[in-house]
């Protein structure tokens, strides 16, 4: 950027601009597409989602879709356990994971290492891989289509989660506010709980909010720990993609209702989630 | 909840009887203090006992099963369980059916993680260059991507490419010269699997992207800018300046996407319908089918240690990455 080129720099500027935005919306377009053809087939009659001509936009808006995926199978029982089951391990997990990751951020000790690649390595196990002893563990514990087994279940990929989440906003906390509290007369647990607790708060909330929407997604352990009168939310649309002759109007009406929610709710969490995520991952 | 109830309970006593008199000088307890070693492993201890409990566990009970015959006779009671010794190992690995498995697995995971990586990359490097507003669409885009359940996307992919109703179909056709109507995507086991690829593939870029964006405002401006002078093109700063300060970053989402894409399930076992057929057999669906559908535990549980024994180097490359970043603090 020498001085001669100045009064040449911005319309060549907007000139690249304008090509990559074109690209950017090609982007948007194409990733929202699956996003868009959810509504766009929700909202419209389902003789127009069979029409072998496709409405892009839907002309007619009804809501027929979702009174029949209502009528197919009972949705508010799945959605009823899926919310407890993922509420409860929230909780536990959030609890539990607090003081794990308080003493592998704020504490040096011996064996913090070993702990800290524990806590990773668990995260690496493929849940595919756990479901055949898991499912036998339970059957001999007789939690077999329990809720309870499927929350004990759940915490083995929402506490290390949690762990891992936590400790990148505690270490993003700097030891010196604390360290001005105790000089203060605070003592270290009071300073924790008056200083470094208020600031941890909305980190907290997406940690929880996130592990909620894992849990609430998660269909592999349900599909098998569960049986067909308990399932969750996720089986209850699996069985209608499985069913002889989708009908896949009221799918997507389905597919609407369980992911707006789910979607709004990630909105919210999402950029705080990137924070905490990438804690310390990148340290200029 | 109660064990954690408790531990809260007793950290403040313990912590205050010998800190309030000999720290006040020293406030960081970092690890000197003589009472200190016992209170991180108090905090540790409810988490660590339900990850022994729900993980450690089962974890044991998967290699045993391994080297045990398991079957619906053990599985209702009626037999106890028989040593097998290595014979479900000598079985899966004489079996050539596996190997096309492992080999269909590797292929799918590779291809999934390469194409997860460009994508992210370049979409991540155009988000750098467009103007605001085109910033706030893709990341609304994004977003909603990332969060959509699992369930939910493969259900929407499978009526995207539905062979009679898909709208990908009548999509195609309107290219001049391509006749797609009617054409059945999962009637070949590569084009199957490409058309889940794809799904795995566009609720993975997401994460990618936004944390590669975050990684990218950490890239010194004043250093691209210094290559720029010096004469470099697009390419060679990306190439020299932006790639190597990126590399930690890369290598973890890398190293996570081979582990998820590794594991995927629900995507194939719904999109066939519960029922994969062979040719869309993946290591995670064949482990499934052999103990759930042929109710071959023994056997069920060597393919899945197999498959985390095959996953153990990608996790030693990751975990080497994420104690340097730990370490960072």
């Amino acid at each position: 950027m020498s001085t001669a080129k100045v009064s040449a720099a911005p319309r060549r500027r907007r000139k690249s601009k304008l090509g990559w935005n074109l690209l950017g919306l090609l982007v948007f377009v194409t990733a929202g597409f699956p996003v868009y053809w959810m509504l766009n087939t929700a909202f419209k009659p389902a003789k127009d989602a069979i029409d072998p001509d496709p409405h892009f936009f839907p002309s007619t808006f009804t809501l027929e879709n979702f009174k029949r995926a209502l009528d197919i199978a009972d949705f508010w029982g799945p959605v009823t356990r899926s919310l407890l089951v993922s509420s409860v391990v929230v909780v536990i997990g959030i609890a539990v994971g607090l003081l794990a990751a308080l003493a592998i951020s704020r504490f040096a000790f011996r064996g913090r290492k070993i702990v800290i690649v524990g806590i990773l390595a668990v995260q690496m196990v493929p849940l595919v891989a756990m479901i055949i002893p898991v499912f036998l563990m339970l059957n001999d514990l007789g939690q077999y289509d329990k809720l309870t087994g499927l929350i004990i279940t759940y915490l083995t990929f929402i506490l290390p989660f949690t762990v891992w989440t936590l400790r990148g906003f505690i270490v993003n906390i700097p030891k010196e506010l604390e360290e001005a509290a105790q000089v203060d007369g605070c003592t270290p647990t009071g300073a924790f709980l008056r200083v470094v607790f208020p600031l941890l708060a909305p980190g907290m909330v997406a940690t929880s909010v996130y592990g909620f929407i894992q849990a609430w997604n998660e269909y592999l352990y349900a599909l098998m720990l569960m049986s067909q009168q308990n399932q969750t939310a996720t089986v209850w649309l699996s069985n209608f993609i499985t069913k002889n002759g989708t009908e896949y109007a009221p799918m997507m009406a389905g597919s609407t209702m369980m992911a707006v929610p789910i979607v709004i709710l990630f909105l919210l969490v999402q950029r705080k989630m990137a924070a905490g995520l990438t804690a310390g991952a990148v340290k200029g | 909840m109660s064990a954690a109830d408790t531990t809260t309970a007793k950290v403040p006593p313990v912590r205050q009887s010998p800190s309030s008199g000999s720290q006040a000088g020293t406030p960081a307890p970092r690890g000197k203090s003589k009472s200190g070693a016992g209170i991180p492993w108090l905090l540790l201890a409810p988490c660590l006992l339900v990850l022994l409990l729900v993980l450690g566990y089962p974890l044991i009970r998967l290699v045993t099963l391994s080297f045990q015959k398991f079957g619906q006779p053990q599985l209702w009671g009626f037999q106890e369980a028989e040593s097998a010794g290595l014979s479900n190992f000598t079985n899966i690995l004489g079996d050539p059916e596996f190997w096309t498995v492992v080999l269909r697995t590797v292929l799918f995971a590779a291809g999934a993680v390469v194409v997860t990586m460009v994508l992210g990359m370049a979409i991540a490097l155009l988000l750098q260059r467009v103007s605001s507003w085109v910033k706030v669409l893709i990341n609304i885009v994004l977003v909603a991507s990332w969060g959509m359940p699992i369930i939910v996307a493969t259900a929407i992919f499978k009526w995207l490419f539905d062979a009679d109703y898909g709208v990908l179909n009548w999509l195609l056709s309107r290219i001049p010269g391509v006749d797609m109507i009617g054409h059945n995507w999962f009637a070949s086991g590569p084009q199957g699997l490409a058309v889940i690829m794809l799904l795995v593939v566009w609720g993975a870029v997401p994460f990618v992207v936004i944390t590669l964006s975050a990684g990218l405002t950490q890239v010194p401006k004043e250093l691209e800018e210094a290559a720029r002078l010096d004469g470099a093109g697009a390419w060679k700063v990306f190439r020299y300046v932006t790639l190597p300060i990126m590399k930690p970053i890369l290598v973890m989402l890398t190293t996570l996407s081979v582990i998820w894409d590794m594991g995927v399930f629900p995507q194939v076992y719904v999109m066939r319908n519960g029922h994969p057929e062979a040719e869309f057999q993946l290591l995670t669906t064949y482990s499934f089918d052999k103990a759930f559908v042929v109710n071959d535990y023994g056997t069920g549980s060597a393919i899945a240690l197999v498959t985390v024994l095959l996953l153990l180097g990608v996790v030693a490359v990751y975990m080497r990455q994420m104690l340097k970043i730990g370490d960072v603090e």
